[in-house]
This record gives C-alpha cells, sequence and structure tokens, in this order.
C-alpha cells in the first residue's frame, strides 16, 4: 500500500508553510529518518523527514510552492514489494485534519460545585482549656500527627539540633530521632523537591522553610512539581506535603524578610493553603494539614510565635481546612482578616465598640479553598465590608473577595468594599517608615469609620 | 577574561601552577564489563529498542498530522540507555523518574504503548486520561514517577523518591535520568549535596547526547566531561557508551550493585545522541546534517545490536517479522490513540485535589 506523506505540522502554532526544497526525486529509495525535504516555516527552514521505508512514488507539490496546508499530501511513498509505478491519488488535495478539536455540544463545562463546608467539631462542655503558644502549638500538631503516623517526617534548616529557628520543631529530635527529624543544607530548592519526591514515593513530608521569604527559591517545586502531580497523572500519583513557616512582615527584617505570600499560592489550583491565627487553630489546622492527601501551604506569623491562647485539652484537635471563623459577632459591619490582621481587626472591633459600632470580625483560616459562603453570610447581616490584610493590596486575597462581594452579593453592599493593607512599596528598615507601612487596629477603625460615614 | 590574560602572563614569569588537590583513599566503584548477553537477552533489548524507534517514528509522524499538539519529544537515537538501564533494576521495587523525554522510559518500564500513545494524543484512554500529555505521563503502579517539564526538577524528585526507599526500608533504588542541558541546573547540584550527605539509594543517570536544544555540551558546561560533575560532592561517575546497549547494562550492574549495598549515590554518563531535533519544532541549524548522519551510519545502538544478533545466528529473516511485529504493536497503539474519545468535558475540574474540603 502506497503511503501518503502530508505537509507536516512542525511547530504547535504551524498552519500552513512552504515547500522550499525537494531533496528527493521519484524512484528514489529512502529509509526511515532520511531527509526528503526542506520546510519554511514562519520561524525557520525546517527538515522533513520520512518515517518509513521505500520508494518516492511520485511529488506531487513542486518546491518553492507557497503557502502549503498542513496535511496536503505532497508525496506519495511506495513500499517494499510494491508496484512503483502505482498511479498516484488525481490531484494534491487539502485534507482537513483529523483532529478532534472541536467541542460538540454535549461537553458543556461544568464547574462544579462547591461542597457544603463542615463545621469545626465541638468541643464538649467542662473540656480543660490550656494556655499554649503558637509555637508550642505548632510543635504539638507535628508531634501528634508522627506518633500517629510512621510515614510523617519533618525536613528544614535547623529543625533538629538546633530545635527550630524559631523554636517551633522544639523537643522533636529527641522524641523522634534523626530519621524522622531532618536538617538540610541551606538549600531550599533542593529540599523541597527531594520532600516532594518522598510524597510522590508515599511518605508524608513536613517541609519548613526558615521562612517563606526563602521558599522562592523552591516556589517552583511547590507550584509545578507538588501542586500539578495529581492533575496531570490522571488522579494517580499524589504529593502529600506541608511546606510550613513563618510568612508576612516580623519587625524590622527589612525589605527582603517581609512578605506576604498568602495571595501568590493561593492563586494556584492544586494547592490547599491556610493562614491561621490563634493557637487552637493553628493546631487543629496543621493536624488537618498533615492528614491531607493534598499539598498544603501553611503560612504562620512570627509575631504570633510567641502569644499565647486557649487550646482545648483534646486527644485529637483536628479542624476542617476550608471553613472560616467567626471570631466576634457584629450586626453593623463584617471585617475580613487571616493571620495577624485577626488580631488587629478584634482589636479594632473593641474600638470602634466604644464608639457603638458592632463589627463581625471573621478569620479566613484557609486561604485557598476560601469560604464564600461564611463571607457572604456575613456581608447578607451587616451589609458593608472591610478586608484587612497584613500584605500589599493590589492581586491580594482583599482583591478576590472584593471580587466575590461584586459577583455575588452586590445587592447586599451598602457601600463599596473597603481594602485596609500595608502600603504598596517595599518594607523599610528605619523604625517610623515601618510602622507607617504596615496595617495596624488604627487604620482598620478609620477606614470603618469613613466606611460608614461616621 | 583579563583574568585568565594575566594567570597566563604569571606563569609566563616561571611561577608553578597550583599543586592538584590530594585524592583522598576512596572506596571507587569497580571498572563496569561489557556486559556478555546470551541470544535471547540481546533479542529482548534488541525488540525493546526497536519498539521505542518505531513507536517515536510513529509519534513523529501523528504529530505532523496534528494528532500530537504542543511540544513533542522523541528518543530516537537513544534507545540503548534506557533498555539497558531498566533491565538491571528490579520493576516493582526501584523506581524511575526523569524530564519531558520521557516515551522511550515508559515503555521500557512495561507500560502499554496503546495508552501511552493515547496521552500523546490528549484522549480520555490515556495512561493521565489526557491531562498530562507527552510530558506528563505517570504510572505509579510500574515504579514510574514521570515525566516532568522542569529542566532539572527530576533530579530533586528523584532524590526524594530514593530518600523514600530509605525511610521505608523497602530496599529500592531511584534511577533519576536527566540530560546534558539539566546538567548545569543548581538544584542538580543542591541534590547531589544530600543524596551522598545521607547516602540515599539513587543512581543519577545523565543522558549526554551532545545539545541542551541547540546548545552543544562544551558551548554550555565549564566541565564537559559530565562524568566528573559529582566527585566535589564525593559521588563517584562512570563514563559509559550509551549508544551500546551491552555496555550500558553493564555499567547499569556495578551501579546498581554500588548503591544497594548502601554507599550512597552515582552517577552515571551516557554518551548517547539524539537523531531528531529538541522538540518537533527545531530548526536543525546548529550541527551539520553530516553529523547526524554519520552517528547513524556508524553508531546506531540498533543496528549494532542487530549485527551482533546475526553473528550469533540470529537469520535475517526472523528479526524481519520482529520489525514486522514491532510495527504491528506500533500501528495499533496509532489506531488506538485516534480512535479513543478525547476526555469528557465533565475531567476539566476533576483530580486537582485528592479530597473534599
Amino acid at each position: 500500500m502506497a503511503t501518503e506523506l502530508k505537509m507536516p505540522a512542525l511547530s504547535p502554532t504551524m498552519e500552513e508553510g512552504t515547500l522550499a526544497r525537494w531533496l528527493v526525486k521519484e524512484g528514489d529509495e529512502v529509509s526511515s529518518g532520511d531527509i526528503i525535504a526542506e520546510i519554511e516555516t514562519d520561524k525557520a527552514t525546517m527538515e522533513f523527514e520520512t518515517i518509513d521505508e521505500g520508494t518516492i512514488g511520485s511529488l506531487m507539490v513542486e518546491e518553492g510552492t507557497d503557502n502549503v496546508k498542513v496535511g496536503t499530501v505532497i508525496a506519495m511513498l511506495i513500499g517494499e514489494d510494491e508496484d512503483a509505478s502505482a498511479s498516484p491519488p488525481p490531484a494534491a488535495e487539502v485534507k482537513e485534519m483529523e483532529t478532534p478539536t472541536e467541542v460538540d455540544d454535549s461537553s458543556e463545562l461544568v464547574v462544579p460545585e462547591a461542597t457544603a463546608r463542615k463545621d469545626d467539631p465541638a468541643v464538649p462542655e467542662g473540656t480543660a482549656m490550656n494556655s499554649l503558644t503558637v509555637r508550642e502549638a505548632l510543635r504539638d500538631a507535628m508531634a501528634e500527627e508522627m506518633r500517629k503516623d510512621e510515614r510523617v517526617f519533618v525536613m528544614g534548616e535547623e529543625v533538629a539540633e538546633y530545635q527550630g529557628a524559631y523554636k517551633v520543631t522544639q523537643g522533636l529530635l529527641a522524641e523522634f530521632g534523626d530519621k524522622r527529624v531532618i536538617d538540610t543544607p541551606i538549600t531550599e530548592y533542593g529540599f523541597a523537591g527531594i520532600g516532594s519526591g518522598a510524597a510522590m514515593g508515599g511518605l508524608k513530608p513536613v517541609v519548613e522553610f526558615m521562612t517563606f521569604n526563602f521558599a522562592m527559591q523552591a516556589i517552583d517545586h511547590i507550584i509545578n512539581s507538588a501542586a500539578k502531580t495529581n492533575y496531570m497523572s490522571g488522579g494517580q500519583m499524589r504529593c502529600p506535603i506541608v511546606f510550613r513557616g513563618p510568612n508576612g512582615a516580623a519587625s524590622r527584617v527589612g525589605a527582603q524578610h517581609s512578605q506576604n505570600y498568602a495571595p501568590w499560592y493561593a492563586s494556584v489550583p492544586g494547592l490547599i493553603v491556610i493562614s491561621p491565627y490563634d493557637a487552637a487553630d493553628a493546631k487543629g489546622l496543621l493536624k488537618a494539614a498533615i492528614q491531607s492527601e493534598d499539598p498544603v501551604v501553611f503560612l504562620e506569623n512570627e509575631m504570633l510565635y510567641g502569644r499565647s491562647f486557649d487550646v482545648p485539652d483534646l486527644e485529637d484537635h483536628t479542624l476542617p481546612i476550608g471553613k472560616a471563623r467567626i471570631m466576634r459577632e457584629g450586626s453593623d459591619v463584617t471585617i475580613v482578616s487571616y493571620s495577624i490582621g485577626v488580631g488587629l481587626s478584634l482589636e479594632a472591633a473593641d474600638a470602634l465598640a466604644e464608639q457603638g459600632i458592632e463589627a463581625e470580625v471573621i478569620d479566613l483560616r484557609t486561604i485557598r479553598p476560601l469560604d464564600k459562603e461564611t463571607i457572604l453570610n456575613s456581608l447578607a447581616k451587616t451589609n458593608n465590608m472591610i478586608v484587612a490584610e497584613e500584605g500589599w493590596h493590589v492581586c491580594s486575597v482583599g482583591s478576590e473577595i472584593i471580587s466575590i462581594c461584586m459577583e455575588e452579593g452586590f445587592d447586599d453592599l451598602d457601600a463599596p468594599v473597603t481594602r485596609v493593607t500595608n502600603e504598596n512599596v517595599p518594607m523599610p528598615y528605619a523604625a517610623n517608615l515601618e510602622a507607617l507601612a504596615v496595617i495596624n487596629a488604627d487604620k482598620i477603625v478609620s477606614a470603618t469609620l469613613k466606611l460608614l460615614n461616621k | 577574561m583579563a583574568k585568565s590574560a594575566s594567570t597566563k602572563k604569571s606563569n609566563a614569569k616561571g611561577k608553578k601552577a597550583a599543586s592538584a588537590p590530594l585524592i583522598p583513599n576512596r572506596e571507587r566503584p569497580d571498572e563496569p564489563e561489557r556486559y556478555s548477553a546470551d541470544k535471547e537477552t540481546l533479542l529482548a533489548f534488541y525488540k525493546e529498542m526497536l519498539l521505542i524507534r518505531r513507536f517515536e517514528e510513529k509519534a513523529g509522524q501523528l504529530y505532523g498530522l496534528g494528532l500530537i499538539g504542543g511540544f513533542c519529544h522523541l528518543y530516537i537515537g537513544q534507545e540503548a540507555v534506557v533498555v539497558g538501564l531498566q533491565s538491571a533494576i528490579e520493576p516493582g521495587k526501584d523506581s524511575v523518574i526523569t524530564g519531558y523525554r520521557d516515551h522511550g522510559h515508559m515503555l521500557a518500564c512495561g507500560i502499554d504503548p496503546n495508552i501511552v500513545m493515547a496521552e500523546l494524543t490528549g484522549r480520555e484512554a490515556g495512561i493521565s486520561r489526557g491531562k498530562g500529555g507527552s510530558m506528563h505521563m505517570f504510572s505509579v503502579e510500574h515504579g514510574f514517577y514521570g515525566g516532568h517539564g522542569i529542566v532539572g526538577a527530576q533530579v530533586s524528585l528523584g532524590a526524594g523518591l530514593a530518600f523514600g526507599h530509605k525511610y521505608k526500608e523497602d530496599g529500592g533504588v531511584c534511577l533519576s535520568y536527566f540530560g546534558d542541558g539539566a546538567a548545569n541546573q543548581g538544584q542538580v547540584y543542591e541534590s547531589f549535596n544530600m543524596a551522598e550527605l545521607w547516602k540515599l539509594p539513587v543512581i543519577f543517570v545523565i543522558e549526554n547526547n551532545q545539545y541542551a536544544m541547540g546548545t552543544s555540551v562544551n558551548r554550555a558546561s565549564s566541565e564537559d566531561q559530565l562524568y566528573k560533575r559529582g566527585e566535589s560532592f564525593r559521588i563517584p561517575g562512570i563514563q559509559v557508551d550509551g549508544m551500546d546497549v551491552l555496555a550500558v547494562r553493564g555499567a547499569a550492574e556495578v551501579a546498581v550493585d554500588w548503591v544497594r549495598s548502601g554507599k550512597g549515590p552515582i552517577l552515571l554518563e551516557m554518551k548517547t545522541y539524539r537523531y531528531r531535533g529538541h522538540s518537533m519544532s527545531d530548526p536543525a541549524k546548529y550541527r551539520s546534517r553530516d553529523e547526524v548522519q554519520e552517528v547513524r551510519e556508524k553508531s546506531d545502538p540498533i543496528e549494532r545490536a542487530k549485527a551482533e544478533l546475526m553473528e550469533l545466528g540470529v537469520k535475517e529473516e526472523e528479526l524481519k517479522s520482529l520489525d514486522k511485529e514491532i510495527r504491528k504493536i506500533v500501528s495499533e497503539s496509532a489506531d488506538f490513540a485516534e480512535s479513543s474519545p478525547e476526555p469528557d468535558a465533565k475531567e476539566l475540574y476533576t483530580d486537582i485535589l485528592v479530597e473534599q474540603y
């Protein structure tokens, strides 16, 4: 049987090209890999190789012909034991490519509805409360999960012998040994990759970044390796890993060490992004993150590590991922925040209460997937919304919340949603400039009063 | 360049060049020997290499027809590397990871050509259900962990898989394949450091096909003897004729023994050659046609195995019928790939996350 040699597509975008030169003539014997023609595309002149053995039966497009459509039969190749004089098809015809790229009517885009989010499990009455720092709560979460599941291990810079650069992993080496609590060299890209590979191979790594500023070196593995694996593999290869560490501004550490990455990671499908405020949530959500089969970016805050909060004394305090928490109820305005901004918002709410304004404060806790329902329900109740975020306002979590309110809560809005954020500058070092640059409770109070025309 | 000029000058003045560093008394792996294969084994290698070649030729053809889109990186010329190495590891125990030039690795792992070709054409029946494409294929069942599109990422990930073998104490080793281009990436050296530090059971395989896209090794690498690239991390390196499947197999045995016995990683530089362009849209301006032709004529791994088979008494007709059999498999895989439906639209939103939140 004669084989049709067709004008090839030589790049992802090529639709037609020039048949610049034939390097064979009719009757030539060719074997697979031989270059038979030069074809010019808009980008380059490329060589066209035959993929079968045989004899060139006929050349059907003259050299020098422009605008030859991809898929046009340009030559016939006669196989072994065939009659080379076999007559070619009458004329070179342009065949439509048989690519099934058209979407038929039945395949409409279906965006799955978000399922109802689980509420926090009830804390039984009479449960004792322990006052723990956020630092201790995080450590306890890791220790509890490591006791339960042999596959869980912790790796990062100074997590073992130094006891954690911020003492979050204090005591873990003593309890679990150096097989499961591993000091790494200062090579974020490399160990984020090793962690991701270990997760693909069936382990459950907790990778600590000394701060998320350094995770910039590793962001390729977080996004390209961890977040996309399950999708790219059609669901057969998972990457259950937790990337955790302090995020956002600390104090007087300058521009390269003061940055909020929540909006960066929250934009990526395939990632879970969690950023807790208090110790109970830090513990309950880090446990959930470690238990999850999905990759999680867990953003802590250095300024909160030393703060103490009540944590219920339960055998397993695990909280649902994707559920916001109403920290304070109110009827006049909703302040949405996360991480350190929640404390500032609560402070602002107290100040506003003194002026007779009742603010509802929502802690998002999980940034991706975002709990739209809690946000919109609160908006429906208060009709006014402020987003308080320790970070820049351009393309921020606040920007996303404003979009949601516009698209799905427009009729509930009495006024445009307002953002209170850091200033739009790299973080300065000087104490006075730094204070001017970052969000604080006063800024939230003034913005709220302005929003409410008070 | 002023610096090197002044060095030259001072040398000319009669100063002694700095002495070479002392070589510590370290254990080295044995010099590999070419594997001596019986007829059946060599025939099996030949068949596998031929399957990869014919499969890739067909993939190139389907690309030309617009049935395969985007990027498509063919393995033609390099077949001996993956066939020789895979033959030395234990399926079900060891793991394999590579970059985007991955079709040959999948076939060598024993994965059904039909579902590989169906993935190349973006169909529901593809191994990633059409959502990965040529560069992103995986089969955890076959110990094949991808299929990665970021140059060098598979080296860190492979070290991670090896970390998993050691942690689980399952006796497995990881084969992490990467190219001469990836060998210049920073994360490769971060991973070398940790792999040796933690004695991870990983075989780093540099498939040196001479060109990183269009940049030849000596235009991109200050040390172009890539097998030496692990030495400053104390990872021993061996340079291997990657166009000879039996030389590859011989080196693979030394490497597997070294790594499985707990001595840490090893580096194999496979000197090989890619006949086709980097991807389908390769202008082929960076090397001469004669250069490619010369390698094809003098060093082709399949022709070499064929000649040896005939010396071992295999008849030309037998090889011809084998070729026919393989063409049939490949042709069926193309038919399968063309006739399978595209993924259902509802697959767009599946497999993003494992759990529901």
